[in-house]
């Protein structure tokens, strides 16, 4: 009897038609307010860690890219292997990044996702500086030289006000890829808000924790974006003179 | 460094690449992952961006589109497709790869399209030609040489991007990453790094000389063709960003 009892659930479970996915089965909702408020803690903490993972490796980024570039301008000899080689760097998937990585700072850890995303800012912000650099006109640092000024005034006076639309594009472009790219740290377990991506796909494929975190990703993208576009305003007074 | 012996005994097992489920079952996944992504988006994003380009329109539509696309996370992307009603499968990993391959072939297509010079068609069009043969036998060529850049970006983008479908149960050669840092063992992630990236390096390489094979007219070599140009110029149109 018992085994008769059994045999329609079997049935059941075979038949490809029937099969329901365990995500089915319990209401799952995309979006639940008392989930963002019951978990406050743990998102915060999470989006905590993805604003310092991305601010990091956008600050070491800028730091390595600025000389580099300097450098880069100077001679073609030195932009073309630099360029070369980021364009390299481009094409690594983050995954095999944070992979190559691991051995060197553990797999576990969230050195590794900075070192990684430090490195992709990083070929970015050269790219963009470098681009930025060349547009100075020659004739104009010439003029600068002649009035007497040295290298590091040239730089500050001459150079960074007129390349600073080009490294704000930069630092722009940057800042948005790092915030997406922060979450395929989860790899390691330092993903930040993409520990909820993936957290809630391992649980069941829970749906609203899986859209808390993206949604969460887009709008701390956005928000830099419109950060950095305020700081380029308040910085470059003087583009806005013509209008 | 005992993790890079490692990797070389484990991708040194020929077992490692034929077993079931081995490197070349996963190589195979991900191709095929890969290309049924990048043809889905160029159904889509090939005749929009030709229709757009050849009358100018969208332009601002289309920025906004690739500036919102690099602002989505891809990892968050593949989740949310997973848990709709798409269902955990191949299906939601292509379809994800796809929308993500849409901007960088709609916006150069749009902008070839969109360069092609207005003399150019005006003269075409006193010699008699019609709509059809001016698409064909003068905007067509004229655009190809961005059209094809587009292409390119965007299928090294869907073979770098799919190793992340890994991370949320899907197949391609991802998965030797995802089962290194779960069982933590440095040697197989190590060579799942290699193998991710020169697959994408490969792959990159690879259509820069299709793309050179079937471009029109005066021909330079494909890797020396960088050192023309300003240098440090940032690709206008590329995607631009780290995956």
């Amino acid at each position: 009897m018992a085994s008769l009892g059994v045999r329609p659930l079997l049935g059941a479970a075979s038949d490809p038609g029937a099969q329901v996915l365990a995500a089915d089965g319990a209401p799952n909702p995309w979006f639940d307010p008392s989930y963002v408020t019951d978990n406050w803690h743990t998102i915060v903490g999470h989006l905590g860690q993805h604003v310092r993972l991305t601010v990091g490796a956008v600050l070491l980024g800028t730091l390595l890219a600025l000389p580099l570039a300097l450098l880069a301008r100077r001679t073609r000899l030195l932009s073309g292997p630099v360029l070369g080689l980021s364009s390299v760097v481009y094409t690594i998937p983050s995954l095999a990044m944070f992979a190559f990585l691991a051995p060197l700072t553990g797999p576990l850890s969230a050195t590794t996702v900075l070192i990684g995303l430090t490195l992709y800012t990083l070929v970015i912000l050269v790219r963009n500086f470098l681009a930025g650099l060349q547009a100075v006109p020659d004739d104009v640092r010439e003029a600068a030289r002649g009035m007497g000024y040295g290298p590091a005034r040239l730089f500050l006076r001459v150079d960074l006000p007129l390349a600073l639309p080009a490294f704000m594009a930069g630092l722009r472009i940057a800042t948005v890829s790092t915030v997406a790219l922060v979450t395929v740290g989860v790899i390691t377990g330092n993903g930040g808000l993409g520990q909820l991506i993936v957290g809630g796909f391992n649980a069941n494929f829970y749906r609203a924790e899986i859209v808390t975190g993206a949604v969460g990703c887009v709008l701390l993208a956005l928000l830099a974006d419109v950060l950095l576009a305020g700081v380029e305003r308040a910085l470059t007074p003087w583009t806005r003179a013509r209008a | 460094m005992s993790a890079v012996g490692d990797a070389v005994v484990y991708l040194n097992d020929p077992l490692t690449w034929t077993r079931r489920g081995g490197v070349l079952d996963l190589l195979g996944e991900h191709l095929a992952i890969s290309a049924a992504a990048v043809v889905a988006a160029a159904a889509l994003a090939l005749p929009a961006g030709v229709l757009l380009g050849r009358s100018g329109r969208g332009a601002g539509g289309i920025v906004v589109l690739s500036n919102v696309s690099r602002a989505v996370p891809t990892l968050a992307l593949l989740t949310v497709f997973a848990v709709t009603p798409i269902g955990f499968s191949d299906a939601a990993t292509i379809v994800a790869l796809a929308v993500f391959a849409v901007p960088p072939m709609l916006t150069n297509t749009f902008v070839g399209f969109r360069e092609v010079d207005r003399d150019v068609r005006e003269a075409a069009r006193a010699m008699g030609m019609s709509r059809g043969q001016l698409l064909r036998r003068v905007e067509f060529p004229l655009a190809l040489p961005l059209v094809a850049t587009g292409v390119r970006t965007a299928a090294v983008q869907v073979v770098a991007t799919a190793t992340l479908a890994a991370l949320v149960g899907g197949g391609g050669l991802g998965r030797i990453i995802n089962l290194g840092f779960g069982q933590q063992d440095l040697g197989q992630i190590i060579a799942g790094a290699v193998l991710v990236a020169a697959l994408a390096l490969l792959t990159e390489l690879v259509l820069v000389l299709v793309s050179w094979a079937v471009t029109p007219g005066p021909r330079r070599l494909p890797l020396l063709g960088v050192r023309g140009g300003p240098a440090g110029q940032p690709e206008p149109t590329a995607s631009g960003v780290p995956l």
